[in-house]
């Protein structure tokens, strides 16, 4: 086996040779602990940048964050000229990768630059200049240095909507942005010689990648016509070259639901959430639930947020397709434990299931409107206005809220008939 | 005031709406599955489907055509932040 590689001679950072024509050139940040406010890390990370070389000319793919561009151009310098670079590409513009662009453009002036179609506003907006000439790709586009060429996979949502993967044909190597990547600093950089970055690998799924399955699966489609690859080569952690086919494996595994669905083809599946302090909030939580259940083919479930943590509800949650919270309201909000879940959802997609909220309160009753607001803004629909009542409810009210339920279950199931309101008549 | 009638197919509701009102107000209000993001026409989340009454809404403007571009939006596409309705019918969906 071939020994780690030497990343630094005489103190002056060295490229790594990938094979004889790709070079990493990126930076090592072992120090990190917090990333993007949202990622812990226990090992740093890397900023992976490449070269790759062609007979007629050199391609960048992705740069650093700007504090550590003089190692990214340091070891870029090591194996190539400025004026021998043609071709710049950015797979994912997030400032981790695109630090150094700027300077890299100015010292290679005649490079073109590529990005995604969906990138070219947020180049603007990241560098705040208009100077750079791009090209924006798509999926199938390719850029040719010769007798190496490079062909681009759009792969929207992983995780920003600029994202893209840049595939180097004649070496069956990924250049695949933050996909397959992790937050995982190892000197040694390729996967056969790294400690083990397994919980590094899943967790940055878990915080990245999980809020975007649909797309992670839409992704792998593009990928997945490549495999073998000789390598994947993502831009934050260990290089994959030894059995680079698993990871794609395990992401697809991950795509899949988190909790195993018991739920047949064409039923639908329906949560309530509630907490009470006196019980009023419950009975009507307790009527929702009935009124539902008289609804075939969608399974109900009743859950009291004070019997659980918050992770197993946000795992049911991401398989649901309508979600409905009970809350009473306390010194004019909705409660904390209601709250603390619908701030911890962030890690799945939430789009378009329908939501509905219900609640008893004692003098004014905001909650149930602002629990409303907030699902409409996590991109819930919720078609159906919230049921407010005072205090204990009656018969009547029990009623009411039966009634609720059975028509967000009918709504699950598109059972709505067709109807004609006055915009004047919403609330 | 003129009043146009949009459908959501989706939920399969018609709202009777003021000309002027944006899709995304009355899209919001009735529970449509068009959902929204920046609400001033930058992030492409409200992308729409217009599958009748193109002509019934206002004309995108330079900036909806460069994001709808940009985000590769198919061809009876709109933003529902920044379409108004106009009058006469209208039916949408999301995409």
């Amino acid at each position: 086996m071939s020994k780690p590689p030497v990343l630094t001679i005489a103190g002056i950072p060295q490229a790594v040779a990938l094979s004889e024509r790709v070079h990493w050139i990126g930076g090592l940040d072992p120090a990190l602990r917090t990333f993007d406010i949202i990622l812990k890390t226990a090992n740093g990370t890397s900023y992976n940048a490449y070269m790759v070389r062609g007979n007629e000319g050199v391609a960048i793919i992705d740069t650093v964050k700007e504090s550590f561009a003089d190692d990214f151009f340091a070891r870029l310098e090591s194996v190539a000229s400025y004026d021998e670079i043609k071709v710049i590409i950015l797979n994912h513009l997030e400032p981790d990768h695109t630090g150094a662009l700027p300077e890299l453009m100015h010292r290679a002036p005649q490079a073109q630059l590529y990005i995604s179609q969906k990138a070219q506003s947020m180049l603007k907006a990241l560098l705040k200049q208009d100077v750079f000439a791009f090209t924006p790709v798509m999926s199938g586009d390719k850029v040719s240095l010769g007798d190496r060429t490079l062909t681009f996979f759009h792969t929207p949502y992983l995780h920003w909507p600029d994202t893209q993967c840049t595939y180097l044909v004649e070496e069956k190597t990924l250049f695949s942005g933050d996909v397959f990547g992790c937050h995982f600093c190892d000197a040694r950089l390729f996967n056969d010689f790294v400690g083990d970055f397994r919980f590094s690998f899943e967790y940055y799924y878990a915080h990245i990648m999980r809020p975007f399955k649909d797309y992670v699966n839409k992704a792998l489609d593009l990928i997945e016509p490549l495999l073998p690859v000789n390598t994947i080569a993502p831009a934050h952690g260990p290089l994959l070259r030894d059995q680079p086919q698993q990871y794609v494996q395990r992401y697809r595994e991950l795509s899949r639901s988190a909790l195993l669905n018991e739920v047949s083809a064409g039923e639908k599946t329906l949560l309530i959430f509630y907490i009470s302090s006196y019980g009023n909030t419950r009975r009507m939580a307790e009527a929702v639930y009935e009124g539902a259940m008289a609804v075939e083919h969608v399974r109900v479930s009743l859950y009291d947020l004070e019997g659980s943590e918050i992770a197993p509800f946000v795992d049911l949650i991401e398989g649901a397709d309508g979600l409905i919270f009970g809350t009473p309201t306390i010194n004019g909000d909705a409660v904390k434990p209601v709250w603390d879940l619908l701030s911890s959802l962030a890690v799945v997609n939430l789009k378009s299931k329908l939501g509905g909220v219900f609640g008893s309160y004692g003098w004014s009753g905001e909650g149930v409107k602002m629990v409303e607001d907030r699902l409409r803004g996590l991109k819930l629909r919720v078609p159906i206005p919230g049921i407010r009542i005072k205090l204990i409810p009656t018969e009547e009210e029990i009623q009411v809220c039966r009634e609720f339920g059975r028509q967000m279950a009918q709504d699950l199931l598109g059972l709505r008939q067709a109807k004609v309101i006055d915009m004047a008549d919403l609330a | 005031m003129a009043k146009a009638s949009i459908t959501f197919e989706d939920i399969n509701i018609t709202v009777t709406a003021p000309a002027g009102t944006r899709l995304i107000e009355i899209s919001e209000k009735v529970g449509s599955g068009i959902v929204y993001g920046c609400r001033e026409g930058e992030c492409g989340t409200c992308i729409t489907k217009v599958t009748e009454g193109w002509n019934n809404l206002t004309e995108p403007s330079v900036l909806e055509d460069k994001v709808l571009r940009e985000n590769m939006a198919g061809k009876h596409n709109r933003l529902a932040c920044q379409a108004q309705v106009l009058g006469g019918a209208i039916k949408v969906k999301p995409v």
